[in-house]
This record gives structure tokens, C-alpha cells and sequence, in this order.
């Protein structure tokens, strides 16, 4: 029997993912540093080829688009792991109460999120957006707001598998409250398929921000690489590389995360890993 | 089974249907209330300008200033005769307008659907019988990189490379209007358009059926009911197409379903890149001209279109699978 680290870290796409993924944290932290210039800064000709000065030439405005790139960097992984990390929060209390109190509650709650499960998510993102007016919070709240059905069922699903089990009944026996035997208890050992979803809803998160950016619909006065290939295309005529490089930005990040994701999936459940 | 069971079998889904739309509808009503700035007071600012009387009497008449219980009464009621309210941009009720731009988006729709589906399953069905080969690799690695790509890109690409540099097919829109073409040539000309939205579109959900296909393959493979059928001496070939085949489609199906919803946000963004004259782009408009009615009336149209989708699989289901029996 293998251990966890060496089926996680002996899978080759994980390994490309890690150093993808790490090198982006890298550079979302030190973008301040590695390029200095404020991202919305004119600083160039309009639409300059990639040269020395600007390597990936610069836009419409005359903004550098290495710069952007590299500020954009934060604000996508930021805002996708802020949007995730609410919905898990969210989605874990309503799959963990729902799955442990059973009954009418269950069903109630599990009605409300086969309700968002039901409605198309994109377009009630949108919606939200609209009418909450378009800010950095209002992104993470749309988005989490479409998806933490997923979470919710899994959480629901393990919860209701462990709480029959011997340790939970001991629990009971021994006294300890509701909340104590859901986060001491239960919840802990309903990590590993949580952790997997979780990782693959960041993947979910980028897109949909990305696309949200791209309508225009993101946080202004943020660079998102959304944004740029919004602004970028228009001019795909003259300047092609203002859409593409930032389009291979997100497809590499979300492909590292799938990755990554689909690695902790098989290293967790080794038994489905053959499939 | 017996069409009268079918029968009451699609009223008590009908039924179930009805909390879903319910939901959706006070659900719209709670996001025109948190909107800001209400009718009266854009009609106003579009006046340039009124008296705080006039706005009173302009709430009034729209029924503004009765209590939310009442207002959400109210637009229930509307509803029910398909009274989706007023759009002031267009100068038109929003279900006249919603009608005129549904069918375009049914249209994307259907021929992503047969596309994705088609191509997904099949590339799938050749991945899990090539299984571990350099070919399977490379369905499975391309269907990788596709489910990671985001929309709107491909869409941007897909013109970059084929309108604009290989001059194949038109940016935008859904049929040349100046050319006034009828009969054959006008569909030959909606179908020339309608190649770049329908590929930008299906590629993302042939990658995600094709990885379905593939993995429901593998594990119908190793269940006993092939492990009898070879013991019976059917031939390989026999079993992948009669028994093996038919399974693994169910997963696949189910997911076609589920993905509806998914399928309209993805025609926001596409009809939006390819200015295709359907609901999605009316909800890009009416999104940037903070024309409420409009968008919430869009919103609705699409969760109805995806409840009515769903019903349609399930009923697809017990065709398919014998073992669903109904009740």
C-alpha cells in the first residue's frame, strides 16, 4: 500500500500542476515587484508589437500587457479562492445539517439546493451581479452564491454515512452536544472527498470570473485577464495578441487546477483510480 | 408499460415542477425590489427630471406603494397571464420580445446538443475501446485541455482564425440581411452563420460527454452481466453495441439534462461574441441598459426552458431504462 504523498506527487500531471500552480502564487505575490507599474498605467504607444521595452507589446490604451497579465494574476486566483472558500463554508453547513438532523429538514434544505441546482447559474450570476452592482465582493458573492449546490450534496452524502458509525453513537452516548459531535466528529472525516470537490470548484471559480470579467460584469478597476481579453477584442484584427496570451493564462491555470484536483481525487479513493 | 401510467406518470413530474418555477419567480421579485431605483424614478430621470408628486402618482399607478405582500401578489398574478411587464429601452412588453428572440437561442441550442452529443459519445465510445493506447491518449489529453478552456476564448479564436484569417465564415449575426435571400438560400446562409456559435459552444460539453462516455464504458465493461453474455459465446462486437453501449449512455444522458442551465449562461457569452440574435444577447443588452423587467424575464424564461428540459429527459429515461419503473 502506497501512501498518500507518493500516489499525489508520483502522478506526472500533478506535478506539472504544482509547478504551474506555484509559480503563479509566486507571482501574484511579488507582482508589485516584478512589474512595478500600476497595471492601468499608459505607458506606450497604443498597440506596440511585443519588443524589449513591453515582450508582450502593449493595448488599445497603450497599457503594458505583461504587466496586466502579471497583476491579474492576484485579483483571478484571489477572487476564485475567496468565491470557493464561501462556498464551501456555505455549502458544508447545509449538507452537514441537513445530513445529520435528517427528516423535514433534510428535505427542506435539500428542495432549496436542488432549487439553485435547477436555475441556470451563469445567467443568475449575471442577474446578481446586475442588480448588486458590479465590485470585487459582489463577484465572490455571485459566485459562490452558484456553487455551493455541489458541496452541500457531498458533504450531505458523508455525513449521513458516518453519522451511523460507532464513534459518532459513542459521542452521543458520552454527551457531547450537537455541534461538538458535528465539528469534532463528523465533519473531519468527510475531508477527503470535500477537499477534492473543493479543489475542483476553484477550476469552476477562474472561469466563471473570467467570463464575468469578459462581459464586463467583473470588478472595475481590477485587472483580470477576463478583463483583458474583453477589452483586447475588438482589436483582434490589429493586435491578436491581446486576446490570446491572457486566453492561455486561464486555460493553463484551470487546466493545473483540474489536474491537481483529479490527482488528490485518486491518491484519496485509490480504489476508483483505475477508472 | 402502459401509456396511462406515462401519462400520470409526466402530470406528477408536472407537479413537482411547480415549486421550482414558484421559487424562481419570488426569487426575481426579491432582485427587482433590491434593484436600484425603481420604475417611477428612471422614467423620471429619463424625463429629465419630475416633481416628487409626479413620481408618487407614477408609483401609484404602477402599484409601487402598496405594501411587498401586495406587490408580490400582484406580479404572481401578472404572471400567470404571461405578463412579463414592460420594457421601457425597447418599447415593447418583455413577453413579445422574449418570444421573438427565443427561437434563435433553440436553435444554437439543439444543434450544440446533437453536436456535442453526437461527437462527445463517439469520441468516448472509440477512447474506452482503444483503451491505453497512444489513441486514447490522445482523446482523453484533448478532451483535458478543451474542458479547461474557457468560452468566450474559443469563440474569440475560432474568429481569429476562421473569419478573420481564413475569411471561411462571418463573424456575426445570424443571416445576411442585405442580401435578402429566401427559401434554400436563406437557410443555406442561416446555417453558414450559425457553424461558428454552434462549434464555440459544443466543443467545452463534447469534451465533458466524451470523458463520460468514456469512464461509464470502462465500468459497464467489468460488470457480470458481460462477464455472462461472453459465457453465452456472443461475439465481442455483439456485446460492446447491445449490451455494453446502451448502459454506459444513461450517465451521459442524465448529464445532457443536467447541463441545460449550463448551456444557456454558455449562449450569453457566445450570442453576445457573435451578436446571434438570441435571448442571450437581449440579456447582454438589457444588462448594460439596467433594463430589470427585461433581464429577470429572460432569467425566468431560461429556468422554465431548463424545468421543461429535464422533464423531457426524465420521460427519455424510462424509455431508455426499463428498470426505472414508474411509481
Amino acid at each position: 500500500m502506497k501512501t498518500f504523498t507518493s500516489r499525489f506527487l508520483g502522478n506526472p500531471r500533478v506535478y506539472l500542476g504544482l509547478i504551474w500552480l506555484g509559480s503563479l502564487l509566486f507571482v501574484a505575490l511579488t507582482a508589485d515587484f516584478l512589474a512595478p507599474v500600476d497595471p492601468f498605467a499608459i505607458v506606450g504607444r497604443p498597440m506596440s508589437n511585443p519588443s524589449a521595452a513591453f515582450p508582450l507589446g502593449t493595448d488599445s490604451l497603450g497599457r503594458d500587457v505583461l504587466a496586466g497579465l502579471l497583476h491579474g494574476t492576484r485579483a483571478t486566483l484571489l477572487i476564485a479562492v475567496l468565491a470557493t472558500l464561501a462556498a464551501v463554508a456555505f455549502g458544508t453547513f447545509v449538507g452537514a445539517v441537513a445530513g445529520y438532523y435528517g427528516r423535514l429538514i433534510d428535505d427542506a434544505l435539500m428542495r432549496f439546493t436542488e432549487f439553485f441546482q435547477t436555475i441556470p447559474s451563469f445567467l443568475f450570476a449575471i442577474v446578481l451581479i446586475a442588480v448588486l452592482s458590479p465590485s470585487a465582493a459582489n463577484v465572490v458573492i455571485a459566485i459562490a452564491t452558484v456553487s455551493w449546490p455541489p458541496i452541500a450534496r457531498v458533504v450531505r452524502g458523508e455525513v449521513l454515512t458516518v453519522k451511523s458509525r460507532e464513534f459518532v453513537q459513542a459521542a452521543v452516548v458520552a454527551g457531547q452536544g450537537d455541534a461538538a459531535i458535528l465539528l469534532k466528529q463528523i465533519l473531519p472525516n468527510t475531508l477527503s472527498p470535500l477537499i477534492v470537490t473543493g479543489s475542483l470548484l476553484v477550476a469552476t471559480a477562474i472561469l466563471v470570473e473570467s467570463a464575468l470579467s469578459f462581459l464586463g460584469l467583473g470588478a472595475p478597476d481590477v485587472m483580470s485577464w477576463g478583463f483583458m481579453i474583453g477589452a483586447g477584442r475588438s482589436f483582434m484584427r490589429e493586435a491578436w495578441w491581446l486576446v490570446t496570451v491572457p486566453g492561455i493564462a486561464i486555460l493553463l491555470t484551470v487546466l493545473a487546477i483540474n489536474m491537481i484536483g483529479e490527482g488528490l481525487n485518486d491518491a484519496l479513493n485509490p480504489r476508483l483510480a483505475d477508472l | 408499460m402502459k401509456s396511462g401510467s406515462l401519462g400520470g406518470y409526466v402530470v406528477r413530474r408536472l407537479i413537482q415542477t411547480v415549486p421550482v418555477v414558484l421559487g424562481v419567480v419570488i426569487v426575481n421579485f426579491l432582485l427587482l425590489q433590491l434593484a436600484p431605483g425603481d420604475l417611477a424614478t428612471v422614467l423620471a430621470g429619463e424625463a429629465g427630471g419630475a416633481p416628487k408628486e409626479y413620481i408618487d402618482q407614477l408609483r401609484a399607478r404602477f402599484g409601487h406603494d402598496q405594501p411587498v405582500y401586495i406587490q408580490l401578489f400582484n406580479y404572481l398574478r401578472n404572471l400567470i397571464v404571461l405578463d412579463l411587464g414592460y420594457s421601457f429601452r425597447q418599447s415593447a412588453p418583455v413577453f413579445d420580445l422574449l418570444m421573438q428572440r427565443l427561437w434563435p437561442t433553440l436553435l444554437l441550442m439543439v444543434c450544440t446538443l446533437v453536436l456535442s452529443l453526437g461527437f462527445g459519445i463517439l469520441m468516448g465510445l472509440l477512447a474506452a475501446l482503444w483503451v491505453r493506447t497512444w489513441k486514447d491518449n490522445a482523446i482523453s489529453v484533448a478532451a483535458i485541455i478543451v474542458y479547461a478552456t474557457p468560452l468566450f476564448w474559443v469563440g474569440l479564436m475560432l474568429i481569429l482564425v476562421f473569419s478573420i484569417r481564413l475569411d471561411w465564415f462571418p463573424t456575426s449575426g445570424m443571416e445576411d440581411v442585405v442580401a435578402f435571400h429566401e427559401g434554400w438560400a436563406r437557410v443555406a446562409d442561416i446555417a453558414h452563420h450559425l457553424v461558428l456559435p454552434t462549434l464555440t459552444l459544443s466543443l467545452f460539453y463534447l469534451a465533458l460527454y466524451a470523458r463520460l462516455m468514456r469512464a461509464s464504458m470502462l465500468e459497464q465493461r467489468g460488470l457480470d452481466y458481460v462477464v455472462t453474455a461472453r459465457a453465452k459465446g456472443q461475439s465481442e462486437r455483439r456485446i460492446t453495441t447491445r449490451h455494453v453501449f446502451r448502459n454506459a449512455l444513461l450517465p451521459v444522458v442524465t448529464m445532457a439534462g443536467v447541463q441545460t442551465g449550463g448551456l444557456i449562461g454558455g449562449s450569453v457569452v457566445v450570442e453576445s461574441i457573435f451578436a446571434w440574435p438570441g435571448l442571450g444577447q437581449l440579456a447582454y443588452q438589457s444588462l448594460f441598459a439596467r433594463d430589470y423587467n427585461l433581464l429577470l424575464g429572460i432569467f425566468f424564461l431560461s429556468a422554465v426552458l431548463v424545468v421543461v428540459v429535464n422533464l423531457i429527459v426524465d420521460v427519455v429515461y424510462v424509455f431508455l431504462d426499463p428498470r426505472i419503473r414508474i411509481g
